[in-house]
């Protein structure tokens, strides 16, 4: 137990101490996980034996990260994807399998081997290009878009490639070790090798078909029933239930756990829950993924790196250059121009983590020889160290040469109105919403009653079950991506600091908060708020026009009185504002503030008289001439005319 | 005769519909850049017809041109312009006993009409020219003491896009800005005209 703990803690203070330094320096946190993983495993040789155990750990949090990308994918968008994810991602995995298949087989390996070797390059870094997106918010760009859907395609593509390798299996290395087929994905193996192979497909269907039902049909019950609960933990525990179960399920017919989990994400993308969820399961992602850095930094081989260097140096730079190519010239068959071709070229250059998958498992089924699995692993582990440099290069040499000129381009462009994160979907929230979308806005609605998310949604509305006043799940209703933020939920104190948290955090979305009364009002105000509006002013002012209207006023001076009414409170607000700003009795009601008040009353009651008591000299508004005027116009217009000329 | 270099403009912009315009908009954009002109959209300070009486009575103190630019509609402005006057140009302010704020002031329009050159004739089917259409506000100016301008004026705006006319409409306007900020108009010359488009003989053509 101790010995356990002591690890996670040489493993924690890696990332602490590493991971900032690394970001600080401009290197992005993933470089920074492979440093601290370099650190404490070949350079200090605090940890090692155990590096294998925790990376098959490790490596769930790429089975959640995709659950997470497939979250942020509607099933629609996928499909749009389709020609990218086929043709992009199915030409870089063809064309790189046959052209480092056929490197391998020049430099002497037989075909079998060269084959599982040019499968193994043929993939990339899922972990590392998407966290770097998400760190330089890549992921909307054509660019990160394209990539994205060959790392997609390659996810796919694992699932064959595993089918493939022990078809490939060579005799002297079988008879070599005869004692068993290994661990890992030997359950599956035996669990499925006694089925024939029509009935191995129908599992498999089966498998894809009851994530999907199960997600579209028993998710909502379920959350609905967790999130009455109110617990924030037990909301928390489902998310990992299900992300567990489902790379379970996956992992027992054969399948890619991340693809089965991503169809899941796919599948609740457009769930009341996504955003709650995402918050749940993304602090574990962060985690897991930065364990996963660490023991790939941690597992190099020090003593056959020695014996290798110039092996894998030479590897290692020869895999980059032959991807980077390739994936340059499909790039450009596809259209990708500029600035983006670049991203897609440098970004996907290296070899992935589903390529140690692949050793190992090719090891196991007796594909490769140990001591060529032990030289691959390295050129994988030390293509994934490049990729961070690869990706600075990027940012400082091929960005900067794109930027101007596109800037250039879209001067005249106006901006595109960022979305508009609501909190609150209840008898006032809801006006607003249907308003923006009714205008083509773009609109997040979170609220924390499950009732009224889904009657929202039955009523077509799009609404998310979260809480709004939880920064994690602001965060990943995109507030980021936001321009502007509407607060209409009912607790006065939550409101309050949600502003504060807002404006302090991200001084340049527009907050509109709406106000129980003229105190809240100030509160919110005071706090940062931009527009505060009490709940029921303009409502009552409606109620009372329309009294005046019964009490027999004619429609048009109703209107009248009320744009003054109106008017006089605008113009007052600010020093009655003032008035409560400077109270240091603390009770923000003092007897400056109470006079005010009074002399705001005072002057709503003179200008409602007005018209009536002093004639047309004072008043404002459509009113004639003084009587007698118009017996003599034509002489003092002719007068003024004489003088004007 | 002009009274001295870098006039104040005010132009007072009117269009109810402005996701639709072709013409005014350009022409209201090229007006906000012009140096020495105050351009005004009166239905985005106004949305509710609301008109602050204070702060437009200011405006004009501060102004030595007035110009109302809008499409022309029912053979008048739209209906923002003639709230502003009937507000803001009050007894005692703008006409009457002691009303000589606008004394002196140049006043004038520019305004797009969809209607072709040819209908705007004593013969056509308009019946009258547009500068005897516009004479209210010729005798607002009278009135409260301005010297009014003729207009100027596009024609057949409903198809000035496709017929590539815009362009050159623009040129027009600026230039008459920047005339009106440089106060090197003839008055006595440009008061006469049916029109201020022929007052540059060479733009003379399509109006």
């Amino acid at each position: 137990m101790t010995g356990y703990f002591l690890q996670a803690f040489i493993y924690l203070v890696a990332a602490v101490v590493a991971v900032p330094v690394a970001k600080k320096l401009g290197l992005g946190s993933v470089l920074g996980y492979l440093i601290a993983g370099l650190l404490i495993g070949p350079v200090l040789g605090l940890v090692g034996s155990e590096t294998e155990t925790i990376q098959h750990f490790a490596e769930f949090g790429v089975v959640i990260m995709l659950f997470l990308v497939g979250l942020e994918l509607e099933p629609r968008a996928l499909w749009n994807m389709k020609h990218k994810l086929l043709g992009l991602g199915g030409l870089q995995v063809g064309i790189t399998t046959v052209v480092v298949m056929g490197g391998a087989m020049a430099l002497g390996q037989i075909w079998s081997i060269a084959l599982t070797i040019g499968l193994i390059f043929a993939l990339s870094s899922t972990a590392i290009v998407l966290q770097t997106f998400q760190e330089k918010g890549l992921q909307k760009t054509e660019g990160g878009q394209s990539a994205f859907s060959v790392l997609l395609f390659q996810d796919i593509a694992v699932i064959f490639m595993l089918a493939l390798i022990p078809l490939l299996a060579l005799p002297e290395l079988v008879s070599n070790s005869q004692e068993g087929t290994g661990e890992g994905h030997s359950g599956a193996a035996h669990f499925l090798s006694s089925l024939p192979g029509w009935a191995y497909g129908l599992v498999v269907i089966g498998a894809v078909v009851l994530v999907v039902a199960a997600g579209h049909y028993l998710s909502r019950p379920l959350f609905r029933f967790v999130a009455s609960s109110g617990l924030r933990e037990t909301f928390t525990a489902t998310a990992l239930m299900l992300v567990i179960g489902i790379a379970a399920l996956m992992s027992l017919v054969g399948l890619s756990p991340a693809l089965g989990t991503f169809l899941a994400g796919v599948v609740l993308a457009n769930s009341e829950f996504r955003h709650e969820l995402e918050s749940a399961v993304e602090p574990f992602k962060g985690l897991l993924l930065g364990l996963f850095f660490i023991t790939v930094g941690a597992g190099i081989n020090v003593s056959v790196l020695q014996e290798n260097a110039w092996i894998v140096a030479g590897a290692t730079l020869g895999v980059i250059v032959v991807k980077a190519v390739l994936l340059a010239g499909i790039g450009q068959l596809f259209g990708i121009r500029g600035s983006d071709r670049w991203l897609v070229t440098l970004s996907l250059a290296q070899a992935g983590e589903f390529g140690f998958v692949l050793v190992n498992y090719a090891v196991q089924n007796h594909v490769l020889p140990t001591p060529t699995a032990q030289i691959l692993s390295l050129v994988v582990a030390f293509s994934m160290f490049l990729t961070p440099g690869l990706f600075i290069l990027f940012d400082t040499v091929i960005l900067p040469r794109y930027t101007k000129s596109r800037n250039q381009q879209q001067a005249d462009v106006p901006d595109e109105a960022g979305t508009v994160v609501i909190a609150g979907i209840g008898r006032f929230g809801q006006i607003v919403n249907r308003l923006l979308v009714a205008n083509g806005l773009t609109t997040v609605v979170l609220d924390v009653r499950t009732e009224q998310v889904e009657l929202m949604r039955r009523i077509n509305t799009k609404a998310y079950f979260g809480d709004a006043s939880k920064p994690d799940i602001l965060h990943t209703a995109g507030i980021e991506q936001a321009s502007m933020m509407v607060i209409a939920i009912d607790n006065r104190e939550t409101t309050v600091d949600m502003v504060k948290y807002i404006k302090h955090t991200y001084p340049h979305i527009k907050i509109l908060a709406r106000a129980f009364d003229r105190g809240h009002s100030y509160r919110l105000k005071y706090v940062g708020a931009d527009y505060t509006v009490s709940e029921t002013y303009h409502s009552a002012l409606e109620m009372g026009a329309e009294a005046l209207r019964e009490s027999g006023f004619h429609p048009f001076q109703v209107e009248q009185q009320k744009t003054a009414y109106h008017n006089i409170e605008r113009k007052q607000a600010d020093s009655l504002y003032e008035a409560w700003l400077d109270d240091t009795s603390g009770k923000r009601v003092d007897k400056n503030y109470l006079k005010l008040f009074m002399q705001l009353e005072e002057q709503i009651g003179q200008a409602m008289q007005r018209d009536r008591v002093d004639g047309h000299s004072r008043s404002r508004g459509w009113t004639p001439p003084p009587k007698g005027y118009a017996d003599n116009p034509s002489q003092e217009g002719n007068e003024i005319n004489k003088a004007a000329k | 005769m002009p009274d001295n270099v870098n006039q104040r403009v005010l132009v007072l912009f009117a269009h109810p519909s402005q996701a639709r315009s072709e013409v005014n908009m350009p022409l209201y954009m090229d007006a906000c850049r012009v140096p020495g002109v105050t351009a005004v959209d009166l239905y985005s300070e106004y949305p509710t017809f609301n008109i602050d009486i204070d702060k437009e009575q200011q405006r004009l103190l501060e102004h030595d041109v007035v110009l109302f630019q809008f499409p022309l509609y029912w053979y008048s402005t739209p209906s923002i312009l003639k709230e502003w006057q009937d507000l803001v140009l009050e007894y005692g302010f703008a006409y009457g006993h002691d009303g000589h704020a606008l004394k002196d002031k140049l006043f004038l329009c520019a305004l797009s009409a969809g209607g072709q050159a040819d209908a705007y004739q004593t013969d056509g089917y308009n019946h009258f020219t547009i500068r005897q259409l516009l004479q209210p506000l010729e005798q607002m100016a009278n009135l409260t003491g301005m010297r009014y301008l003729p207009p100027l004026a596009l024609f057949g705006s409903r198809t000035a896009k496709e017929e590539d006319r815009i362009s050159r409409h623009r040129s027009r306007y600026k230039r008459l800005l920047e005339a009106l900020v440089a106060g090197n108009i003839d008055y006595a010359i440009a008061a006469s005209l049916p029109k201020i488009n022929q007052y540059w003989p060479d733009s003379q053509e399509d109006c």
